[in-house]
């Protein structure tokens, strides 16, 4: 039995705590009206854009100022030349002059406007910032339990003889699950009741004046949206109550009953989770762009929580190890898991540049704006995660002694952890935040709480069952499996 | 001089295995094992050395990556960058996702062909090679080890009798 330690156990409490301060800071921080975001922008040195509009319109502003004084000029000649001759021509000039001004002053009001526009679009960008930085966060590690689901309900249907000795560390990490679908939940009712504007087309105003979207809202409405995610979430959590329930009671069986039963829901799972993992994807990272659809978009999503999922299971069973509590695991299994976490990263790649060479080839307006964006305001982050998730690992878990040292696995599972991220970072980010993202407090405080959560209630977890399942068919086979 | 080695036959691969590494441990020198498939952990038991031909395929993956990067770069860019339905030809970089698929089939087909090539360059296998096979039977169901003999053919050939083989037989090779 595994003793959840002290120290960790403190860690996790100061990470939930720090997050916690980090998040409220956030939202506190998050600017309420223009005027504050307009000091923002003239302190901040990265609002290139609002500057030039500054010089425009003081530029404008200049302008008039010198055709007033001509006119005063010109008044002041009208007053001593009291001629007739240069008096109508005078009052021409004046004329002009004043529809000058006056289109002058026309232009003004528009800028004015625009600007005002244009700050409102900045306020909800940042307004939306501590929100989004909470979704990503939120997103990512439901995800990576998922991932975690999905790699184990398929080692139960495989019948594979390595992992066995593992199931008792994948059923602990998904442990995290019905947590984060609860707090998941509670965030897209918040959403759903206009608490932030994540999700564009939860607003009527917005759906009124698209039409784009209003031909969408059979799909996207909320009752029908927020009762898909409710279907999901609880298809998935029983799955996981479930299988869990009958590995343990397998343990104290006389025959395989539980592992065959086991063997069938998962089945059954799989074919559940690969069509609402699809929509999944449509309903909670597509539709933050409305205007935007992609087919392979649910495979793309599927692969970066898989891999990140299957490196969330190598670095746990790593620490397990090192603290000497998988006596069965050795570097064959460790080395299985690494081929795994090697073979994923680079078939996200193979979805990520699927999904973006079709869409920079045909150069179709709709669907190029989407990279667009990402590549003009996100382009460290965006092929930043291409090194991270693709170069890093390939170089790194191709040699084969490299996939049972500890510290190059750690390491390369760092990357990759924080490499998909950055991957959901920039699939969420631009359509809500826009040019106003930055990785700061906001972001690094919703990572450490959710992070500080799922240590606390995955080692939780691991310290209430045996970590080696006894009667599993397989397990002699998985105890004495090298590679 | 007389070259004499002795030929020990086994019919099973877990006999095998333990007449090998027994034969290890004795410190007598196993010139060569013939087996009509695959015995896994065989090399290991002998003590041979882990293949490099891994690392050559990573290397030649390299040099297909190169060559691609290097033709389309020239074709595409430096030679005659023509307007092609409006894809950016001015630098690699502009238009390189059209050629992934290139450099990506390059990297596999230098790594595989070359790498195919190399394993038979040092296997030494070519289409019209003489057969090695010192007893027909090894292609089927028998396992050869093949030890050399050092003036200690008396105690040799006893000493493989003890290690379970079916048939053992000493052989003058020039």
């Amino acid at each position: 039995m595994y003793t959840f330690s002290s120290k960790l156990k403190t860690f996790s409490f100061i990470l939930m705590a720090l997050g916690l301060l980090g998040i409220g800071y956030g939202f506190l921080t998050a600017p309420k009206d223009i005027q504050e975001v307009e000091k923002i922008l003239a302190a901040d040195s990265h609002g290139g854009h609002v500057e030039v509009k500054h010089e425009v319109s003081s530029e404008s502003v200049a302008a008039h100022a010198v055709v007033a004084d001509h006119k005063e000029v010109d008044l002041a000649v009208e007053g001593t030349e009291a001629t007739t001759a240069l008096e109508g021509h005078n009052e021409v000039a004046a004329a002009t002059e004043t529809h000058v001004a006056v289109v002058d002053n026309h232009n003004e009001v528009n800028e004015a406007a625009e600007h005002e526009e244009h700050l409102t679009h900045v306020l909800h960008q940042m307004q939306n910032k501590p929100w989004a930085a909470l979704y990503v966060a939120c997103i990512f590690f439901l995800l990576i339990s998922m991932g975690v689901l999905a790699f184990y309900a398929i080692q139960q249907v495989a019948s594979a003889g390595w992992s066995p000795v593992l199931f008792r560390v994948m059923q602990g990490i998904t442990a995290y699950l019905p947590w984060g679908s609860v707090i998941f939940f509670v965030f897209l009712i918040l959403c759903g009741l206009h608490f932030n504007h994540l999700f564009i087309w939860l607003d009527p105003e917005v759906v009124a004046h698209d039409k784009l979207i209003a031909t969408k809202t059979g799909y996207l409405n909320f009752p029908f949206w927020i009762a898909r995610a409710a279907i999901f979430l609880i298809g998935w959590n029983l799955y996981r109550y479930y299988s869990a329930k009958n590995c343990l009671a397998q343990d104290e069986s006389n025959d395989d009953s539980f592992y065959k039963k086991n063997f069938n829901i998962s089945a059954g799972f799989l074919v559940f989770f690969i069509v609402t993992e699809s929509i999944m994807s449509w309903d909670w990272i597509m539709s933050i762009d409305p205007h935007w659809f992609s087919t392979l978009f649910g495979w793309y999503v599927f692969a970066s929580f898989f891999v990140s999922g299957i490196t969330m299971i190598a670095m746990v069973t790593l620490y397990l190890k090192s603290k000497g509590y998988l006596e069965h695991v050795n570097t064959s299994h460790i080395h299985d898991l690494a081929k795994f976490m090697f073979g994923f990263s680079v078939f996200w790649t193979y979805l990520w540049f699927s999904q973006f060479m079709l869409i920079w080839y045909a150069n179709i307006p709709e669907e190029i704006t989407y990279f667009i964006t990402r590549i003009e305001l996100y382009n460290l982050p965006f092929f930043g995660a291409v090194v991270m998730n693709f170069v890093f690992p390939i170089l790194i878990l191709v040699n084969t002694d490299f996939k049972r040292i500890t510290w190059i696995l750690v390491m390369a599972g760092v990357v990759i952890l924080a490499g998909h991220y950055i991957d959901f970072f920039n699939m969420i980010m631009p359509g809500t935040v826009g040019d106003s993202w930055f990785i700061g407090i906001s972001e690094i405080a919703s990572v450490l709480f959710f992070m500080g959560l799922f240590i606390y209630v995955v080692f939780t977890a691991l310290a209430k069952s045996p970590l080696l399942p006894k009667r599993n068919p397989y397990i002699e086979e998985s105890k004495h499996f090298h590679y | 001089m007389s070259n004499k080695v002795i030929y020990a036959i086994y019919n099973d691969d877990d006999i095998l295995m333990d007449a090998v590494k027994k034969t290890r441990a004795a410190h007598h020198h196993i010139e060569e094992v013939f087996s009509p498939f695959p015995v896994h952990g065989l090399d290991k038991a002998m003590g041979l050395a882990p293949t490099r031909l891994a690392i050559c395929a990573f290397l030649y993956g390299c040099v297909g990556i190169s060559v691609a990067t290097a033709m389309m770069n020239f074709i595409m860019i430096q030679d005659w960058p023509q307007d092609i339905g409006g894809k950016p030809s001015f630098s690699y970089i502009q238009n390189m996702p059209a050629f992934v698929p290139i450099m990506f089939e390059m990297t596999v087909f230098f790594a595989a062909h070359l790498m195919v090539v190399t394993f038979y360059m040092r296997s030494k296998l070519w289409p019209f090679k003489q057969a090695e096979n010192p007893d027909v039977r090894t292609t089927d169901d028998h396992f050869l080890m093949e030890v050399s003999v050092n003036n200690n053919e008396e105690e040799l050939v006893s000493f493989l009798n003890t290690t379970g083989a079916v048939e053992v037989k000493v052989i003058e090779k020039h």
